[in-house]
């Protein structure tokens, strides 16, 4: 069957791609090398800080995306796509943001300061748990909110006829979808914040907040311990493997049926209790989230004025690599929108991505000269990175609407191209524009690789603003990152509502 | 257009050898950017070579160490001392054959291989309306009020971690983890680079960030602003340079040997301090640009050798990760 063979090469090309790098470091170094003293901490405290930071998210997503799904008021869809923010920013750029708020001369603390209260510090784990919590936040949300949008209209219209009370409709309709797709959500952000590392070390306060990416850094570009590099890479892929697991089994249930498409009248949530609850949990992660983002846009305007050509070449770059990214990751994903697919996607980010870089420029090098092959690297490289959180949004409506449709099409005897033209693309439209424009964000925001890569002829957005700070230039630095902030979003704004169009919001 | 000119000189690379000669240099990030020393060295270069120079930015010894005998590097400009002894030890790199008697660096240095192009000292740098009375050793500051403000980097990650924590155990020798243990309460954070401490200085988020010497030099002469300053210490500081090397490999033998001669040579010397900011290797200070002048200066530089500094590393970083996950 042939949509079976191209899942099989998604998925070997996938496998090939994740496995490939950390095996020819492994060779090169000729073994694992030794832990050092710390690595065990380290990887405990990886674990400690992850569970919590993916724990958080997760939980406060739940109340935030149940009111953003419940409620219309102006400016939603801006709010929306701006909750997406957060999570595309470049590290550096949200730690900045984050502490014009937080740090110790920030915003809350210069109101703390006035009103006579002590210095709130916002360094240490909790420190690191607010950061992630505002870099992932946002994606729990989305998740949930996409999952919440699929419920079909008709399921709320015969909640309300039945009269259930607000509690059995939770029951019935939303914990069904919470069992779903939080654990997925849960196992994705727990990944992410494992390969956690600059928010880590930032915001940790210190050595007692070291991850075990830093100690691949340690050892793959300080000490050149590739052994070592490669014994940590596993480790780290192990944890995130076992994260999967997990979720893959405790995340149950099928879609809802099929509806007819129906905007969603929601007959819940008249009181004014459960208004001024939405209105509550929306007001906070609108604070929570939009003014570090504020911030950002606030430093970065005097700095605009201050780019030059180079950090426009760098843009263009950027943009080039984000599109190129987005349209390998979409074709990646499709045949891959399954469990087997999505688990092995999640081994994706788990992998450093020193070693991943390090590894492809080995295979590379024989054969090209691995600079020139720069950005088309980073492109596939940020495929690869963002397939995971591709298949968390495609997923469970790609199952759906197999699941509701499969018997209908076999029954009409459609071909797989009439199937996919005519059923399952459609339907699959507002997810996979959700994915595409955080596809391209994420890929316009990634530093990762470039970096051990980098030509001065091909520098991205993000390595312009490392190479500003790094010339003492801290003020263009800061145009350059709110130039990055602006494209991101613009991309993501862009096919986030090229997928919504005509689907009812 | 530039776009053009761009994608013709990458077609054009593979084939330049035919008429123009390439010497290839890989370099630090920071050295090619546009506020670097990088795009003018090229420029003076090629005016005396009737070459093309190609600075290649990136890791420098991983690089190498990665690409083996099959690297394209004629020269690398940016090493630094914690890693000569690896670099030495590869067999990967060939004397660079220069007299060193122009050098005007603070220790005596006559190594045949690796040479220095651009030096420092680590310092704190504080802010002169923040902090009124800066430390004036290191003991004072082990001793300062706990809330002083200050962010170091990590030595796992960043050199100039390292460097730091070789500066407490060259002053406090076994003593080192104790007085780790004095300076914690003060550390607001530990970076993963200067980069990202630089700026949480900057931002006022702390009173004074491990830096170098020569850094008050940036905002004297670029911003005009004087409140950057270094606290100097008389247990002295610890030194850093900054060194270039040939490959013994390379294909251009004698250009290499012309690049390594023009690094000592004034023009070249003369771009180092508002380029690099630091201070050029091989010029004597009333030579040095007028807000250079001006700088704080340690009378004593505290430096390990290579074998030394390998044989402590290991120790310095550890009393620091001890004394600081307490």
């Amino acid at each position: 069957m042939a949509p079976r063979a191209v899942a099989i090469i998604a998925g070997s090309a996938l496998a090939l791609l994740t496995l490939g790098p950390i095996a020819v470091v492994l060779i090169r170094a000729e073994g694992f090398g030794a832990l050092r003293p710390g690595d065990l901490e380290a990887v405990r405290f990886t674990l400690w800080q992850a569970f919590l930071s993916a724990l958080l998210s997760c939980l406060f997503a739940v109340p935030v995306a149940r009111a953003l799904a419940r409620r219309r008021f102006p400016g939603r869809g801006v709010l929306v796509t701006l909750l997406g923010a957060p999570f595309i920013l470049p590290v550096i750029v949200a730690v900045m943001g984050l502490l014009a708020v937080f740090g110790g001369s920030g915003l809350l603390n210069r109101g703390l300061g006035a009103l006579g209260l002590p210095r709130l510090d916002i360094y240490g784990l909790h420190g690191v748990l607010l950061a992630h919590v505002f870099f992932n936040l946002p994606l729990a949300t989305r998740m949930l909110l996409q999952g919440w949008l699929a419920i079909p209209a008709e399921r709320f219209r015969l909640a309300a006829s039945l009269g259930l009370t607000p509690w059995a409709q939770f029951r019935v309709l939303e914990w069904p979808l919470l069992r779903r797709i939080l654990p997925g959500a849960f196992a994705v952000i727990f990944v992410i914040c494992l390969t956690s590392f600059a928010v880590a070390l930032t915001l940790g306060g210190g050595p007692r907040a070291t991850t075990v990416e830093l100690a691949i850094y340690q050892a793959m570009r300080f000490d050149f311990d590739l052994g070592r590099a490669a014994l940590l890479a596993v480790i780290q892929l192990g944890l995130a493997l076992a994260a999967g697991l997990v979720a893959w089994r405790v995340s149950v249930g099928s879609g809802f049926g099929a509806g007819l498409d129906r905007v969603q009248p929601r007959w819940d949530g008249r009181g004014w209790a459960a208004k001024a609850g939405d209105a509550g949990w929306i007001a906070l992660v609108a604070v929570f989230l939009l003014l570090p983002l504020g911030m950002v846009i606030l430093r970065g305007a005097p700095g605009l004025l201050l780019l030059g050509a180079d950090s426009f070449r760098a843009a263009g770059h950027s943009l080039i690599v984000a599109l190129g990214s987005t349209a390998l990751c979409m074709l990646w994903a499709l045949p891959l929108a399954n469990r087997r697919g999505e688990l092995l996607a999640l081994a994706a980010i788990a992998i450093s991505p020193l070693v991943l870089g390090t590894g492809l420029f080995l295979i590379l090098r024989p054969f090209v000269n691995p600079f020139s092959m720069a950005l088309p690297v980073t492109g596939l490289v940020n495929a690869l990175m963002a397939l995971p959180f591709a298949l968390r949004i495609l997923r469970p409506e790609a199952e759906a609407i197999r699941q509701d449709f499969g018997r209908l099409s076999a029954t009409l005897g459609l071909t797989p191209r009439a199937w996919t033209m005519l059923v399952f693309l459609p339907r699959l439209r507002r997810p996979l524009g959700f994915a595409a424009g955080l596809t391209a964000a994420l890929a316009m925001g990634d530093l990762g690789v470039i970096a051990l890569f980098a030509d001065p002829d091909r520098a991205t957005l993000p390595l312009q603003v490392y190479r500003l700070m790094g010339s003492y230039q801290m003020e263009a630095a800061s145009g350059a990152a709110l130039l990055l902030l602006g494209l991101s979003l613009s991309l993501f704004w862009l096919l986030d509502r090229g997928g919504r169009v005509g689907a009812g919001r | 257009m530039k776009a053009l000119t761009f994608a013709a000189g990458l077609f054009a690379a593979s084939t330049a050898l035919a008429d123009d000669a390439v010497l290839t240099v890989y370099a630090p990030d920071y050295f090619v950017s546009e506020w670097g020393p990088g795009p003018k060295i090229e420029e003076l270069f090629e005016a005396r070579c009737a070459c093309d120079l190609q600075f290649k930015p990136g890791d420098l010894l991983p690089r190498i160490l990665l690409e083996g005998d099959k690297t394209e590097a004629d020269v690398v400009i940016g090493l630094n001392t914690d890693v000569t002894k690896k670099a030495r030890e590869s067999g990967l790199f060939a004397p660079h054959g220069q007299d060193l008697s122009p050098l005007t660096l603070p220790i005596d240095w006559t190594d045949d291989t690796f040479l220095p192009f651009n030096y420092g000292h680590t310092a704190f740098i504080y802010d002169t309306t923040k902090v009124a009375n800066p430390p004036a050793s290191f003991d004072e500051l082990l001793n300062a009020p706990d809330d002083l403000r200050l962010v170091i980097q990590d030595p796992r990650s960043s050199i100039s971690g390292l460097a730091l924590v070789l500066w407490v155990q060259a002053v406090y020798g076994d003593g080192a983890q104790a007085a780790w243990e004095k300076l914690a309460p003060k550390i607001v954070t530990v970076t993963r680079g200067w980069s990202e401490s630089y700026g949480l200085f900057t931002d006022g988020e702390a009173d004074m960030v491990l830096s170098y010497t020569t850094s008050p030099a940036y905002h004297i002469i670029a911003e005009e602003d004087e409140t950057k300053r270094a606290a100097i210490f008389p247990e002295g500081h610890y030194f850093m340079v900054e060194l270039a090397a040939k490959l013994a490999g390379t294909d251009q033998p004698e250009l290499a040997d012309q690049f390594m001669q023009f690094i000592l040579s004034e023009d070249f010397q003369g771009m180092i301090a508002t380029g690099n900011w630091s201070f050029p290797a091989a010029l004597p200070q009333d030579k040095w640009p007028e807000g250079f002048q001006k700088l704080d200066l340690p009378e004593k530089a505290l430096f390990y050798s290579e074998d030394e500094a390998a044989a402590l590393r290991d120790e310095a970083i550890e009393a620091w990760r001890r004394a600081l996950s307490q």
